[in-house]
């Protein structure tokens, strides 16, 4: 048999599930979180489905399709620009009236629709009793019962979508009426419009040569196009104005909102809302039966306790500080393990093959570059567990919730918190997560200020950093405290970019605050997964890079040659490419504390936060081999220990690298994908001259307030 | 006098008559369903006295104070 390609694309509320179906439908692996517009980027997946190769896209999460946000105007240029055969509109069963109102506006768009009733079994729990093919019937479309999260109903969404496509099923297609005044208004206008083909005053004015509107635009009904106009959406009359004759129409609806606004005892566009909305009810009373509700729900008592006026905040610093502890005291033993498993790769290495340049390579630049990055895998798989579970939960709206209040003073959003909050993970997905952002502004200053959200890469650095030079039982605090510092610097810069850079209005605080969820172990896995795995590629591919560039740096030039005076490696150091450059720039960093080697980590460091720790270990290990002959085993205390020997540094100097870590420029992922995002390169180029500056300044108040307060030294 | 969503206390209810206000900000609580006619109830205000939580039609929504002052009440 032959198989047919199909496209279809999944529409939706955000926290519909739209995300879980699209897992469950082609296997794709993608993060699934409850935060309103988690979804923003384009998911594509496929599946088979009998003799059909189905494309599925998964669109971003959105309440309507309004010109108003980037995301409903993505959802919408995908459905009129790339045509898929069949939309499916996941809806939320135990919500169906909001969730109706974008189906309403699918419809109207002339797609062929499947509908999916999702987290039925919420519904049904909540006694809400829906009569399917009466709903079918009243809108047009087939409808399909199914539960996301357990994998049930996905083939007969599939099933639903072929028979769709092939024309079976008896589909009425059936269509929603305005009220009167506008309804009158709309077919004048369609009386007047010849759409697709020639206008119609051009047809009576007997014009030889038709202007075919050619645009996507012209493809779609009609009726779509003025209820938008209507609606005074601009993206639809820019458009239309660049097609012949757009100019008439556009110039015809706002004759006609001129008399309607004579006629209604509202604004057009709030009665054009709101017809819809009468409309689902009239639905939702005929096919649904509600049970007793209006109890307290789970949710509610839930949010009585965590969003409580008294309990509120403490209980969201609890859940922060929580997330740290668990990241840095559960991931330790899992350290040291790997730790020992590296160096005892690298003892076998450096005992099996003879010496020579190559062992260097591989033991010094490789596996201790490396060996160095995934040692701190255990922190960044246990943070992002934690960052999972406050996404999987529902409780990273409440965050939002909870600290509006705060970030709207500094110009900023809630919703801006949660890029903040995942840039504690990783400043690249943080980037992607500001696609939430409506507003450009607020979208713009989170993204410039979000790495100063100290990120699992430069956790190494603090790792080795606190355990070297500080007593165990300080170690947390003093964690504690950069991260506090990066969250006042950003606080600070958010405000300050927001007054000068980009004023403005500030965006809408409109969120929805979704059903707690139990997060599946799968959704959990899989977001860890993908974290870990991101991480290790960056370890794989540019820190290796790095680490081999490092050790190419520090190995040449070589000055094997000549004479008894090269003998010492500290000289071989000193004279090597990275020597030099580090000395080059010494004197900048001199007023900070740090030395020559100092520099060079840091300068090594904007590859990727982690080099700093790998580039530190390669010098000091280089150091080692002249000095130390014999090691004892290693552990991470005693690569740390080696550290504190060798570096020299004071406990003052060590934080000031910390500080200086935290602050100066983000890494070259961050950096790319911050040109992407914004699609230029000033911001990025802007980002980095702003950390640094920021950060030398910092350093130095922090180095000479210690020095003056003899604290560290 | 004018009585809006941004006075009602935690626990109180009301009808919205109309939605002052433009641009974006309308149109998204028009979206979900805050059209003229519907019912909500406050359900509490933020730990830091803003945002405001409110229920409507079986789902929970928040906004600030600012945005409930654009909502009139019945």
């Amino acid at each position: 048999m032959k198989t047919k390609n199909l496209v279809i694309a999944l529409a939706g509320n955000p926290n519909a599930g739209k995300t879980t179906i699209f897992n469950a439908m082609t296997g794709a692996r993608q993060h699934v979180g409850n935060y309103p517009g988690v979804t923003v980027e384009r998911k594509e997946g496929r599946v088979k489905y009998k003799d059909y190769d189905i494309t599925v896209i998964d669109l971003p999460g959105t309440y309507g399709l309004s010109a108003y946000s980037p995301d409903e105007v993505v959802a919408r240029q995908v459905i009129i620009e790339e045509k898929p055969d069949i939309v499916v509109n996941i809806l939320d069963a135990s919500n169906l009236e909001r969730n109706l109102y974008l189906t309403l506006q699918l419809k109207e768009l002339g797609v062929p629709l499947v509908l999916a009733l999702n987290m039925a079994d919420v519904a049904e729990k909540n006694a809400v009793k829906i009569n399917y093919s009466l709903l079918a019937q009243l809108l047009g479309a087939p409808v399909v019962r199914c539960v996301g999260n357990k994998n049930e109903g996905i083939s007969d969404i599939l099933e639903a979508v072929v028979n769709r496509y092939r024309g079976q099923g008896n589909i009425k297609e059936r269509q929603m009426r305005y009220g009167q005044a506008i309804e009158a208004e709309l077919s004048l206008l369609q009386e007047k419009i010849n759409w697709g083909g020639a206008p119609a005053q051009e047809i009576a004015a007997g014009a030889e040569t038709y202007s075919s509107l050619a645009s996507p635009l012209t493809s779609l009904p009609l009726r779509w196009v003025l209820v938008k106009l209507l609606e005074n959406d601009q993206e639809v009359s820019r458009q239309l104005a660049a097609v012949q004759d757009g100019q008439a129409i556009i110039d015809g609806v706002a004759q006609s909102q001129q008399r309607l606004k004579g006629i209604l005892d509202m604004e057009l566009e709030i009665a054009l809302v709101e017809d819809r909305y009468a409309f689902i009810r009239g639905i939702c009373r005929e096919a649904c039966e509600r049970g007793a509700l209006d109890r307290v729900s789970v949710t509610e008592k839930i949010d009585n306790i965590l969003l409580n006026r008294v309990l509120g905040l403490p209980i969201f610093l609890g859940m922060m500080w929580l997330l740290f502890q668990l990241t840095f005291t559960l991931g330790a033993p899992f350290m040291d393990w790997i730790d020992v498993g590296v160096s005892s790769l690298g003892d076998w290495v450096n005992a099996n093959m003879a010496d020579g340049m190559l062992r260097s390579l591989l033991v010094d630049g490789i596996i201790g570059g490396v060996g160095g990055v995934i040692v701190f895998l255990p922190n960044i798989i246990l943070l992002f567990l934690g960052i999972a579970l406050l996404e999987d939960t529902g409780y990273m709206a409440r965050a939002a919730f909870v600290m509006d209040r705060v970030m709207h003073k500094v110009g900023l959003h809630g919703k801006s918190f949660v890029p903040m909050l995942i840039g504690f993970g990783c400043g690249v997905p943080a980037l992607m997560a500001t696609r939430s952002l409506e507003n450009p502004r607020d979208r713009l200053t989170t993204m410039l200020v979000t790495p100063l959200m100290s990120c699992g890469a430069r956790l190494p650095v603090y790792s080795l950093l606190i355990a070297a030079f500080f007593p165990a039982y300080l170690g947390g605090n003093i964690l504690f405290s950069i991260y506090i510092l990066g969250i006042l610097l950003a606080i600070l810069m958010a405000k300050v970019f927001r007054a000068w850079l980009l004023p403005g209005e500030a965006e809408p605080f409109v969120m929805e605050l979704p059903t707690y969820q139990m997060p599946t172990l799968k959704s959990i896995l899989i977001h860890m997964w993908e974290r870990a795995w991101l991480y290790l590629k960056k370890a794989g591919t540019i820190i290796l890079a790095i680490s081999i560039l490092m050790w190419g740096l520090l190995t040449f030039p070589t000055v094997d040659n000549q004479g008894a005076e090269w003998e010492n490696a500290t000289v071989q150091l000193e004279n090597s490419y990275a020597g030099q450059i580090g000395k080059a720039i010494e004197p900048v960093f001199r007023p900070l504390g740090f030395d020559w080697k100092t520099s060079v980590a840091l300068l090594a460091g904007f590859g990727a936060k982690e080099v700093v720790v790998s580039t530190l270990g390669t010098l000091y290990s280089i150091e080692d081999e002249e000095g130390l002959a014999e090691e004892t085993e290693e552990t991470v205390s005693g690569f740390a220990e080696r550290a504190r020997n060798q570096s020299g540094y004071t406990p003052l100097v060590a934080y000031v690298l910390m500080v200086f870590t935290l602050i100066y420029v983000p890494c070259m992922a961050f950096i790319a994908v911050l040109k992407r995002e914004s699609n230029s390169w000033k911001w990025p180029f802007f980002t980095i001259g702003y950390t640094l500056v920021l950060a030398w300044v910092v350093s130095f108040i922090v180095y000479r307030g210690g020095l003056f307060l003899g604290i560290g030294i | 006098m004018k009585r809006t969503l941004k006075e009602l206390s935690p626990g109180e209810r009301g009808r919205i008559k109309t939605i002052t206000g433009n641009g974006s900000i309308r149109r998204r609580i028009v979206d979900m369903g805050l059209v003229p006619g519907t019912d909500l109830i406050m359900e509490r205000y933020a730990p830091l006295g803003d945002p405001v939580e409110i229920k409507s039609q079986g789902f929970h929504l928040s906004l600030r104070k600012e945005e409930a002052d654009t909502i009139i009440l019945e």
